[in-house]
């Protein structure tokens, strides 16, 4: 037997730590879960609008275009800061956002819109919070990036800014 | 003795709250007490996917909640075990179970401690089988003997 079996458990810890150290070290991000909705259709849902009750917008309804699916309610403060930069977004840029009003009260949500700008072309209206339930939004703001043909990209937790905008997501957008 | 009444009654309606809350553990009522203990079962062992690390049942999150309110839903509609935290994973990942489910993945977190611990007791138990053959006397001829006497006197 080789004396270098000696050492084969030093280089075991030795490998294992540097497993670790390349997790901590390289930007791997733990904590952010990809969505199991990646590549997947979105759920099935038929829900009102936030602007007309009698409008009933569906999965199949929403959209043609690439658009990204922004989860909001006016209790959440974080999406009071990033609102505006959606609507610069939304008219500077064109890209398309479509309002998912989370678990809100329609008053307060028209209110809101009409207060601070209203960069969503729609806007469901899930009082409940049923289709946050069945997409995993475990919070406001989230925001998925979905495709032409309805299935999702991406998903972003927390608020857009420029800075994550211009670095990322931009990028994500543009592939769709 | 108005005092003793006074103390009796006050730690009375002290102990009557504490039962109180804890038999209205949560606010979903079952007729069958198989359900119930289900129920406790799977908030239990579902993690609440917005918090550090908590499971569902102990979490004030309003996400906790929707979850616990979609298990107990989902037990009335007669769903089993494992279709309900089936349904929480194609929402909320493998993120959302502190029993994750057998992958590939994880399979080599058991077997590699297994096997390292298999290889390094047969690692030992061969070695300590060397050294009782390399502790036995050897054997010496008759020269070698001869030469060893000399060498002792």
């Amino acid at each position: 037997m080789n004396r270098w079996i000696y050492f084969a458990p030093a280089f075991l810890v030795l490998a294992i730590g540097g497993l670790f150290l390349y997790v901590m070290v390289a930007d791997i991000d733990t904590k952010n879960i990809p969505t199991p909705l990646k590549d997947k259709a979105l759920p099935e849902f038929a829900l009102p609008s936030v602007h007309d009750p009698d409008e009933i917008l569906r999965n199949t309804n929403l959209s043609d275009q690439p658009y990204l699916l922004n989860v909001w309610a006016t209790w959440c403060i974080t999406c009071r800061v990033e609102h505006p930069v959606l609507y610069r977004l939304a008219q500077d840029e064109g890209v398309k956002f479509i309002g998912l009003n989370y678990k809100d009260s329609r008053d307060e949500a028209i209110d809101w819109l009409a207060e601070y700008n209203d960069p969503f072309s729609k806007n469901i209206y899930d009082e409940e919070g049923t289709l946050g339930f069945d997409l995993g939004v475990t919070g406001a703001p989230e925001t998925f990036f979905v495709r032409g043909d309805g299935t999702v990209a991406y998903k972003h937790v927390g608020e857009i800014d420029y800075d994550n905008w211009n670095n990322k997501l931009k990028a994500i957008y543009e592939s769709l | 003795m108005n005092h003793f009444k006074f103390l009796l009654a006050f730690f009375g309606l002290i102990l009557a709250s504490v039962s109180f809350a804890a038999f209205d553990d949560h606010r979903f009522p079952f007729d069958d007490e198989g359900l119930k203990e289900r129920y406790e079962a799977l908030t239990y062992e579902l993690r609440c996917p917005k918090c550090q690390n908590q499971n569902v049942a102990d979490s004030d999150a309003p996400i906790a909640s929707d979850i616990r309110e979609r298990v107990y839903d989902l037990l009335n509609e007669g769903a089993t075990d494992k279709e309900i935290i089936d349904h929480m994973i194609d929402r909320y990942t493998e993120f959302v179970t502190y029993k994750p489910q057998m992958s590939f993945g994880i399979m080599w977190l058991y077997i590699i401690p297994t096997a390292v611990l298999v290889i390094g007791l047969a690692f030992i138990y061969l070695r300590s089988r060397k050294t009782k053959e390399a502790a036995a006397p050897e054997q010496i001829d008759e020269k070698e003997q001869q030469k060893l006497n000399e060498l002792l006197k």
